[in-house]
């Protein structure tokens, strides 16, 4: 048995000046109607989405269509300009249906429209339309799929569009649904006949899960199983990959926000962040973030690129990433004492978003497994 | 200012080099010597001392070329401490007949360094050091006792700090000077490690005379003359790409492919986790790599010691178990005294015991999170009680 083979070419790991554009326009969007207490209150309400941050993130930034061509409605960027807008979004967990709907579900069309040569001559179809509405914003959708499937590990969740899949993220705010069935991929209105959205309680709560059930619902179709089957390994490559962007911004907030605190909270005629104790945990956090960073922006760039080895970055990204935000938000909510563990305090939010992250799109174990496969380092 | 230098001024020069010269037919040394004075040594040092005052990330060019032609290099293992630790000091602070002097036998290898820092009463509190130099005419004259000190055996010029004067808060009361190991007041000997070999050494120096003018920097200056040493100490990362799989983790990971009969469920998960581990340390590392050829340098240099540190400990503990049998035995526990530090050349035992050094060497683990922590991320410092008093009266 060979190494596994070394990566193509070398990765570009640091920010373009557009992209750094692209993040101050991003951070100040979110300072401005994303704040913590505005993510609270609006967490705990019927409409967990501002419709208004939303427009001005995908139309107005026009960051919904940064992976979509520009041919296609889109803005010609790439995954690396993505994982920027995730970064931001995940210091503010900042519910946006961005993840599901402009990476996700945009992906897996794009994988139907000839960007990546599946169908030649996709750009006019169906799949190109919806890829436009998504681009613009007007409209979003959500792959229906649990939130937990690993990139490989996605099978058709139905036989026909009939039937239930459980704990789709953002689906109750989609307007359609890109429905896996044996029978092909297809494209179905939320609020069409025979179709039953049901909010279900989440862990996470800047980021709903909902039940759908189709019962005599009706559909676009878009591909065929086989085409369906790549698409949908696509685009949850892609969800994967640059979830470890928001992963990495969760566990930068977390960092930041407890530094900030523990050199201004005294005990013991102190700043609490004078004890060793303590500052060795952060530094550690420290290397932890800068560490995640430069897997996240391989992940990142291999997406981008199209490189043979993204399977494998994203699978390094994800079994890396996980750890380091949740290990973060942990840390933040202990080294805040008693505040860390009140509701008005924000620092909840981040650790239920990053544990639900950890397991969003495969846990850090099953990105192993694919590591083992990857990497050629077999189980017994 | 010196005209601009640029990739392909370099590429020019590099082959003008290597068509003088051919190394095929140019002796080791003598190819070492003309690449030093065709500035070709290290781009951004200055001309006339090896380099061009080029941008630093233009060495990259040099070294891939030369490469190509299979030119000899200055085998930087032997040398680390000349060249990670004591050129940029004397850069920084020697005179002009110093840098003359020492860099040039330096880089090309003729003259191995060491570093007189430690001392039994000061590692980690390098301040607190005993080793008293007294002025003397134009001569220090030095007496004190240094410890661990890497290839003491094999140098022929040590960086040394000693303290010129007690009355002094300790910090304040430091001179550097640059010592002569074949001085006659000068003993090195052994001291034998966890390994069995002796890489490191007890150094005795008893009325060592120092001329005054192998002093680097003011008197009393010298912890500030030390920070730069220790900084390049830490930051020694940079420069070259490693592939995957290039550090310890890849021994590891071809046992594991070439011998499925070792293979538990239980060292594929700590397998798998430091793999990707190494991977993003490794990733992390080019990003830093990256960050220093665009001109801007992170803090992230001073992590990945700390990173490798760990590493390295993990994995070849990992090696040693899931080699089972053959875990249980170890290389050679003769005495040597090497002249490097070879991890890859030897045995999983050695790997092991030889990595414990890792999170001491060059500042603990412990020091340097605390540096991360005050330094990168603003924390504030722990209250000491030693810093206006006079050297003298601390107890120590
Ligand atoms: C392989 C090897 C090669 C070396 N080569 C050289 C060399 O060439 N030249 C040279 O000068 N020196 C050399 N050293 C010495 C090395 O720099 C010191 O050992 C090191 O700085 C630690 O000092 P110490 O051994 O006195 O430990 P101590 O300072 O006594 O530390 C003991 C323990 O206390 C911890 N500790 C100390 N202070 C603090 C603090 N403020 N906060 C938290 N924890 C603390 C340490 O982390 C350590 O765990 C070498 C050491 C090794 C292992």
């Amino acid at each position: 048995m060979t190494a596994p083979a070394q990566p193509p070419a070398t990765p570009d790991l640091l920010y373009s000046q557009d992209e750094e554009d692209l993040r101050s326009a991003v951070r100040a969007l979110l300072a401005d109607r994303a704040d913590a207490p505005t993510v609270i209150v609006a967490a705990e309400s019927a409409t967990p989405y501002d419709q208004g941050l939303w427009e001005a993130l995908a139309t107005g930034i026009g960051a919904a269509g940064l992976l979509v061509p520009e041919k296609l409605g889109g803005q010609g960027a790439s995954h690396r300009e993505a994982a920027v807008v995730l970064e931001e979004l995940g210091r503010t967990v900042a519910p946006a249906p961005y993840l599901t709907s402009s990476v996700v579900a945009t992906e897996t069309l794009l994988a139907l429209t000839g960007t990546g040569g599946i169908t030649p001559a996709g750009d006019s179809g169906p799949a190109a339309a919806l890829l436009a509405e998504l681009a613009s914003g007007s409209r979003t959708a959500v792959l229906a799929v649990p939130f937990a499937t690993p990139p490989g590990g996605a099978q058709a969740a139905l036989a026909a569009l009939d039937g239930t899949v459980q704990g789709i993220a953002d689906a109750a705010v989609a307007d359609v649904l890109l429905v896996p069935t044996a029978e092909g991929l297809y494209a179905v209105g939320a609020t069409a006949p025979g179709v039953a959205v049901e909010p279900l309680v989440p862990l996470d709560l800047t980021r709903p899960l909902a039940a759908l059930t189709l019962s005599g619902a009706a559909g676009t179709p878009l591909a065929g199983p086989d085409a369906s089957a790549t698409a949908v390994r696509r685009g949850l490559l892609a969800g994967a990959g640059l979830l470890a962007s928001e992963q990495l911004g969760i566990a930068e907030w977390c960092l930041a926000e407890t530094v900030r605190y523990t050199r201004e909270r005294h005990q013991f005629n102190r700043p609490v962040g004078s004890f060793q104790a303590l500052k060795h945990r952060m530094a550690q956090l420290w290397l932890e973030v800068v560490s995640a960073r430069a897997a996240a922006r391989n992940a990142a760039d291999a997406l981008a690129t199209g490189s043979p080895d993204a399977p494998l970055a994203v699978a390094v990204a994800q079994a890396y990433c996980s750890g380091v935000a949740v290990h973060a938000a942990e840390e933040c909510v202990q080294l805040h004492g008693g505040i860390g563990m009140t509701w008005e305090h924000p620092a909840h939010l981040y650790l239920k978003r990053a544990k639900a992250d950890s397991i969003a799109y495969g846990t850090a174990g099953r990105h192993r497994e694919a590591v083992a496969e990857l990497a050629e380092l077999p189980a017994p | 200012m010196s005209p601009a230098v640029d990739a392909a001024e370099v590429r020019r020069r590099t082959r003008e080099l290597l068509a003088a010269h051919p190394p095929a037919t140019t002796g080791r040394t003598d190819f070492l010597k003309a690449r030093f004075d065709a500035g070709l040594a290290w781009v951004h040092y200055p001309q006339g001392l090896g380099g061009l005052d080029a941008p630093r990330s233009l060495q990259q060019a040099v070294d891939a070329e030369l490469a190509a032609a299979d030119a000899p290099d200055n085998d930087p293992r032997r040398i680390g401490i000349g060249l990670g630790m004591a050129a940029p000091t004397i850069l920084g602070y020697g005179t002009d007949e110093q840098k003359r002097r020492f860099l040039r036998p330096l880089w090309v290898g003729e003259e191995v360094w060491c570093q007189l820092f430690s001392e039994p009463g000061a590692g980690s509190d390098l301040a607190a050091l005993a080793t008293r130099a007294v002025r003397d005419g134009d001569d220090w004259v030095v007496d004190g006792q240094k410890v661990w000190t890497s290839s003491a055996h094999a140098a022929r010029w040590a960086i040394l700090i000693a303290r010129t004067d007690p009355d002094l808060p300790k910090h304040r009361g430091i001179s550097y000077f640059i010592c002569d190991m074949t001085d006659p007041g000068v003993d090195v000997r052994p001291l034998r490690q966890i390994t069995g070999e002796a890489e490191f050494n007890e150094v005795f120096l008893s009325g060592v005379r120092i001329p005054d003018s192998h002093r680097l920097g003011p008197v009393g200056e010298g912890w500030k003359v030390a920070q730069t040493t220790l900084m390049n100490e830490r930051v020694s990362i940079g420069g070259s790409r490693i592939p995957r799989e290039g550090g310890m983790i890849g021994p590891v990971s071809r046992t594991w492919r070439e011998r499925p009969e070792l293979r538990t469920h239980g060292t594929h998960q700590r397998l798998l986790t430091l793999w990707v581990e190494a991977e993003v340390a490794r990733l992390t590392g080019e990003r830093l790599r990256q960050q220093l050829v665009a001109g801007q340098p992170g803090p992230e240099g001073s992590g990945m010691k700390l990173a490798f540190a760990r590493l390295n400990q993990e994995i070849s503990g990992l090696e040693v178990e899931l080699l089972g049998d053959e875990g249980l035995l170890y290389g050679d526990w003769t005495m040597v005294r090497p002249e490097l530090v070879d991890f890859t050349g030897r045995d999983a035992g050695y790997r092991y015991l030889r990595s414990k050094g890792n999170s001491i060497e060059g500042g603990t683990s412990e020091v340097l999170l605390n540096i991360v922590a005050e330094r990168v991320l603003g924390l504030p410092a722990e209250p000491r009680n030693d810093k206006d008093v006079a050297w003298k009266d601390l107890s120590r």
